[in-house]
């Protein structure tokens, strides 16, 4: 019996006690020590979350100084301080840390595993990556910084040389910018080894990598990825910081180093890691689109090869980013190829999924919503880069609000998207309870309505002519209209937000009580209590396909039939 | 559940994965090698791009003796893994050890190395390109055959104090993996420093 | 030569499912002069990339429009309108997963063999011995331009000659950089390229209707990016003739304003500033010697009036703060002085 069956969802009284008794210390200490998986990818999504109001209150404010021309809100300096740090923030203390988060949190649920490879690197891969982020935001509270010079860092997120030495960034902005990124990429780097030993090692019985769910699948993609993607970033900020600090010539132009070979480094870093934050919202879409629609995945073994391919092929086009520094014909010819050649992967994507609702009884619930708004929004940001991938169309669009639309079409669109399907997907595992849905819907709404208002309109604003990274714009250069209903839009998207911060803390103490498996999935982490008990389940859990839990509901009709 | 006839099972033989720790390495190897790959190739990319002497044909020599140190202390750790799996500990100790000496006859030879640079061709990180460049990879490269030689050590010491045991050859044979890798990156920045670069 | 011209002439490919796809997406095909609107391109460069990007335009658009179709169909389809039965499972089909893998990799290829036609067309135009060479040097926070054919050095506004597909006037740019990277963009004259230091880069422009064309650095430079504005005049050919005439003229001698001059010669203005004719030969602040032949100061910061010269001079932050060049602590009557002088330089 316990061989050849899963075990039996183990009653509620499993779940451990809401609130951990003793005093309030105790329980904080609890927190801190923690190695366990589900503990650890809680503190890293609320880390994430409250960067992510962080970020977003900056690029409110970025919105509220370009709403008006010659607009006196922010100064020049704090402005491009805000852009910086709004752009560096939401890559990396909310974007990789979401995706990280997630992953700790459901992977050894999901391929019934008690917890991840190496429980305590994960705990020291968070604190770092939590220091890394706090560094960074020190640039801001040290005012002067540590020595009294500098703050908080203000040359783009990509931080182009010679822009970032010694004799045009005095001070200390520029060290905090690479020391907190190296930092945070040690963490990085360790949860990515965690996350792939874990997916590799831990699979519980009978899971082969064939019947590994997609979100697992994606994630071990991502990690992988990962590997080879912070660590050139690393590597450049090192030699930055050679620069600044012993005198290095790397970035030099003054002594023979090259500008050029700094953008090299940072977008062989910078492409791949597009796609390392891309990936996991997929991950996502790849649980709640086949749950809603009630039918399996399409094309399992398709989606795993395309998403393998696009992290492939994502290493061998960074230069789309530079187009326009003078490339020999040629190579710009080679980058447009590769780069289109990510479109094949991705639109089998988008395609499966397509199939995989068609024929199906979808239900809207707030995730399915979500996913449903990314599949568009996706959709366009992908052809908006087909557009961008034009190298001499690109001569035009560069640097322009069009690539600001392009980025956040999929970085807001498809990205913070997923993420907030994911957590209403998951919450309820998480917490034991279900997100209000109510709040949930206007939640969706508002966030859609604002999102289109701002980033739709963004596209013309770049048609016409409005670069990127400036503070303020002649007001005779008919962009004030469109800039203005830009900013609108972001103060909606602010108030969605808000919205959402609220649902999460309401239904945590009045949510709808959710059960082992409200929404009546698929996937081990349903088979589980709500919130999972410590050592996650009863007993390993025995799987002999991609859905231990349709052939449990539906002995008629077991997926194993169906697989080879 | 067992009332449903033919639930084929889960899966044919014994349920087996790979050992974490080995994927682990692997792991942090190709993250490692990443990162050695954009030192070097902004050394190759920076070759000759010096606007200050000294050149690498003025000041530097191939550093023949130490290369076949590092490179035979794989061999040696190599034996040391086999020891340790046949459960042989004191062979396990010497092999060891040797392969130790090996990595510090190794960081000595740099040590000189870069005393002469420094104090003989006044050849620092900030002199030139070549110097940034140089000192930086070298340098990366060394920390790490320290790292290895720390941890090496470690084990060492719970060797003498006869803490290790057959039981342990699968955790060593990871450390020995990245020595190994630590020995073929040598490989490269020594073809790319000593010999495509001068 | 020929080759040059047979490219300029050269027809717009796809116009008509280029204009379908403005229909549909409601471009603003013409602003004012004074919008940058790279759908309104007004010489060679940006003419093929404006029609090129009318067929990618329509090619993705066609893509949007099937794909958003069958999203939209399936979302509405297939709602679920009971609850009590689970739909059939479909596992997969790999005839249809082909059709869908092969018809993307055809449109790669068609768009890829346009887009490649066109770098090439562009990148690689063979320079007709007709064009005039200007060198564009980048300077935190202005540009900095010298025509060696007629030893003139100026600053911030461009001016360069008609040019039409009978006898091209192509102006050939080369791009550099005195400290860190800018980008020289002109939406409607042409795509952007960048100014790297030590990195010489080259781009041209061909324009087809006079006028004055705004544009801006478009590479983050550092405090002031956002007021490193930059304005190209096409002239026509007697236009252009005067002009050049006008700027190879020493600076203007007015004894009336000898006190500005003065004042201007005993500060450390001539450390930064040139004046030809003059003590004054700094390299590090914009030529002066024709300030007057400018409609604006600093980089288009602000128009070129007395009281904003004034201003200026007397405190360069209320302007541009943080650029690069210092308040230069005069008195009032050393301000009036100086400032006399350099309205005498036109
Ligand atoms: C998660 C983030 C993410 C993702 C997924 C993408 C996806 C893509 N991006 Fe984007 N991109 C960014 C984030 C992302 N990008 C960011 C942050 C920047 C700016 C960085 C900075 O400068 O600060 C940027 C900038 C950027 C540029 C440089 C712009 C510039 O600065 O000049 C380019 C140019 O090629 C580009 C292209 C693409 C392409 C071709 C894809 C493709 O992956 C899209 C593939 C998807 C589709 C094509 C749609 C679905 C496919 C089909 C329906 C099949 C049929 C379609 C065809 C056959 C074409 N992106
Ligand atoms: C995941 C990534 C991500 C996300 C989610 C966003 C979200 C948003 N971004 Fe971001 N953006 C980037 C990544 C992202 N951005 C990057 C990488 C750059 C490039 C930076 C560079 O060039 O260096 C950039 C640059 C960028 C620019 C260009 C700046 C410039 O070049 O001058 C603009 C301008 O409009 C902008 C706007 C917005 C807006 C309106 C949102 C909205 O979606 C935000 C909506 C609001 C919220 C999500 C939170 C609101 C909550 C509150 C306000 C509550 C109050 C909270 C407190 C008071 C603590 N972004
Ligand atoms: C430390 C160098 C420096 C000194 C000294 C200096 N300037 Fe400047 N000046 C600059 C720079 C740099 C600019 C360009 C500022 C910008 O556009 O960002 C400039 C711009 C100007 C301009 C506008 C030029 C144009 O083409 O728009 C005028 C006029 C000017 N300076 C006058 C003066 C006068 C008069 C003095 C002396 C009282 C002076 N400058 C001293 C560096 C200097
Ligand atoms: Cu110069 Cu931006
Ligand atoms: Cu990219």
């Amino acid at each position: 019996m316990a061989e050849n069956s899963i075990p039996l969802p183990g009653s509620i009284d499993l779940a451990p006690a809401r609130e951990s008794g003793g005093t309030l210390l105790e329980w904080l200490h609890e927190w801190i020590v923690t190695v366990d998986h589900k503990r650890l990818g809680i503190l890293y999504i609320l880390y994430a979350t409250f960067f992510l109001l962080v970020g977003g209150a900056e690029a409110v404010a970025i919105r509220i100084q370009l709403a008006f021309p010659l607009n006196h809100f922010l100064s020049a300096q704090v402005y491009n301080r805000f852009f910086t740090m709004h752009g560096t923030t939401m890559v990396f203390l909310v974007g990789m840390t979401f995706v990280f988060g997630f992953a700790n949190y459901i992977i050894p649920l999901q391929i019934g595993a008690r917890d991840m490879a190496f429980p305590r690197l994960n705990a020291f891969s968070f604190w770092v990556t939590a220091f890394g982020g706090l560094l960074l935001y020190y640039s801001f509270l040290g005012g002067g910084g540590l020595y009294g010079v500098g703050n908080a860092p203000d040359v783009g997120w990509f931080a182009y040389a010679p822009l970032t030495a010694r004799a045009f960034s005095p001070g200390h902005a520029i060290d905090y910018w690479a020391l907190a990124l190296i930092v945070s990429g040690f963490g990085t780097v360790g949860t990515a080894i965690n996350v792939i030993a874990t997916v590799i090692s831990m699979r519980c019985k009978g899971m082969t990598m064939m019947r590994l769910p997609l979100f697992s699948w994606l994630l071990l993609v991502v990690s992988g990825l990962t590997l080879v993607t912070i660590t050139p970033l690393t590597a450049a900020q090192v030699m930055l910081v050679i620069d600044r600090y012993l005198g290095g010539h790397f970035f030099d132009t003054q002594a023979g180093g090259s500008a050029v070979v700094w953008m090299h480094f940072f977008w062989i870093f910078g492409h791949p890691e597009v796609y390392v934050l891309v990936l996991p919202a997929f991950a996502i879409a790849n649980e709640v689109i086949p749950v809603f629609s009630r039918k399996a995945i399409f094309g399992y073994p398709a989606m795993v090869a395309a998403s393998v391919g696009i992290a492939f092929v994502s290493l061998s086009v960074w230069a789309h980013h530079m187009f326009t520094i003078g490339m020999t014909s040629f190579s710009n010819t080679f980058f447009v190829l590769s780069t289109m050649l990510v479109g094949i992967p991705t639109g089998i994507k988008i395609f499966n999924w397509l199939a995989t609702i068609w024929g199906g009884k979808i239900r809207f619930a707030t995730p399915m919503l979500f996913c449903t708004a990314f599949l568009f929004q996706f959709l366009i940001a992908g052809l908006t880069g087909i557009m961008l991938a034009v190298a001499p169309w690109n001569w035009q669009l560069h640097n322009s609000y069009f690539v600001i639309a392009h980025f956040h079409y999929v970085l807001v669109g498809a990205i913070v998207f997923c993420i907030f399907a994911g957590f209403y997907y998951w919450y309820p595992k998480a917490t034991g309870r279900m997100l209000s849905e109510t709040l949930g819907k206007w939640h969706f709404w508002l966030f859609l309505i604002g999102f289109h208002i701002t980033f739709d309109t963004m596209h013309f604003v770049g048609i016409l002519g409005m670069p990127r990274s400036i503070y303020t714009y002649e007001p005779d250069r008919g962009w004030n209209t469109l800039n203005f209903v830009v900013s609108s839009g972001g103060i909606i998207q602010a108030i969605a937000v808000l919205i959402f911060g609220f649902n999460l803390v309401w239904s945590y103490f009045h949510g709808r009580v959710a059960g082992n498996d409200p929404w009546d999935a698929w996937t081990l982490e349903w088979n589980t209590t709500s919130p999972p008990p410590p050592y996650n389940f009863v007993q390993e859990p025995v799987v002999r396909s991609r859905r231990p839990l349709w052939d449990e509901k539906h002995p008629e009709d077991p997926d194993w039939g169906y697989e080879e | 559940m067992s009332a449903i006839p033919a639930i084929p099972p889960a899966y044919e033989g014994e349920w087996r994965t790979p050992y974490r720790g080995k994927v682990a390495m692997f792991g942090l190897i190709i993250g490692e090698s990443a990162i050695f790959t954009i030192f070097v190739v902004a050394y190759i990319f920076y070759i000759g791009k010096s606007l200050s002497g000294p050149t690498p044909q003025q000041v530097l020599e191939v550093p023949i003796f130490i290369t076949i140190c590092l490179l035979s202390s794989s061999f040696t750790i190599m034996l040391a893994e086999r020891a340790l799996a046949r459960n042989r500990l004191s062979g396990f100790a010497a092999w060891l050890g040797s392969t130790i000496c090996l990595g510090l006859i190794f960081l000595g030879g740099t040590a000189i190395e870069w005393h002469e640079l420094i104090f003989r061709d006044g050849l620092t990180i900030s002199t030139n390109l070549f110097g940034t460049t140089y000192y930086s990879l070298v340098g990366l490269h060394a920390t790490h055959v320290i790292i290895g030689l720390a941890m090496l050590s470690l084990v060492l010491v719970f060797a003498l104090a006869g803490r290790m045991g057959e039981q342990h050859a699968e955790r060593f044979a990871v450390l020995a993996m990245y020595w190994h890798f630590v020995d073929v990156v040598w490989v490269v920045v020594f073809t790319v420093v000593y010999i495509i670069g001068r | 030569m020929r080759r040059f011209r047979s490219f300029i002439s050269n027809h717009r490919f796809c116009e008509l499912p280029g204009r379908l796809a403005l229909a549909l997406l409601w471009l603003p095909g013409h602003g004012p002069q004074s919008t940058p609107s790279i759908m309104a391109p007004a010489s060679t460069p940006a003419q093929e990339i404006h029609s090129l990007s009318y067929f990618v335009l329509s090619i993705t658009g066609g893509i949007f429009i099937v794909v958003a179709g069958l999203l939209l169909y399936a979302i509405i389809k297939f709602r679920a309108k009971d609850s009590d039965s689970e739909p059939a499972q479909i596992y997969g089909s790999t005839q249809i997963e082909l059709a869908w893998t092969v018809v993307p990799v055809l449109i790669v290829i068609v768009l890829f063999l346009t887009t490649a036609r066109l770098i090439f067309a562009i990148q690689d135009a063979a320079e007709p011995p007709s064009a005039l060479n200007v060198t564009v040097i980048g300077h935190q926070f202005w540009w900095e331009f010298r025509y060696p054919k007629f030893g003139i050095v100026t600053a911030n506004e461009l001016h360069v000659p008609l040019s039409s597909s009978q006898d091209p006037q192509p102006t050939f740019l080369s791009l550099l950089s005195a400290d860190v990277d800018h980008s020289f963009w002109v939406p409607q004259l042409a795509g952007k390229t960048d100014l790297i230091p030590n990195h010489p880069n080259s781009t041209w422009i061909n324009p087809l209707q006079p006028g004055m064309y705004v544009g801006q650095c478009a590479q983050f430079c550092g405090v002031q990016h956002a007021l490193m504005l930059l304005r190209v005049y096409v002239d026509t050919p007697e236009q252009f003739a005067a002009w050049v005439r006008n700027q190879q003229l020493p600076a203007m001698q007015d004894p009336s304003v000898a006190a500005g001059r003065q004042v201007f010669e005993t500060q450390a203005c001539i450390n930064c500033h040139t004046i030809q004719g003059t003590v004054a030969t700094g390299r590090f602040g914009p030529d002066l010697t024709h300030l007057m032949s400018r409609q604006t100061l600093a980089a288009g910061a602000m128009a070129n009036t007395p009281a904003n010269l004034r201003q200026w001079i007397k405190d360069p932050d209320t302007f541009k703060s943080a650029c690069l060049m210092p308040a230069m602590q005069l008195s009032d009557q050393q301000l009036d002085q100086v400032t006399a002088y350099l309205l005498t330089l036109r």
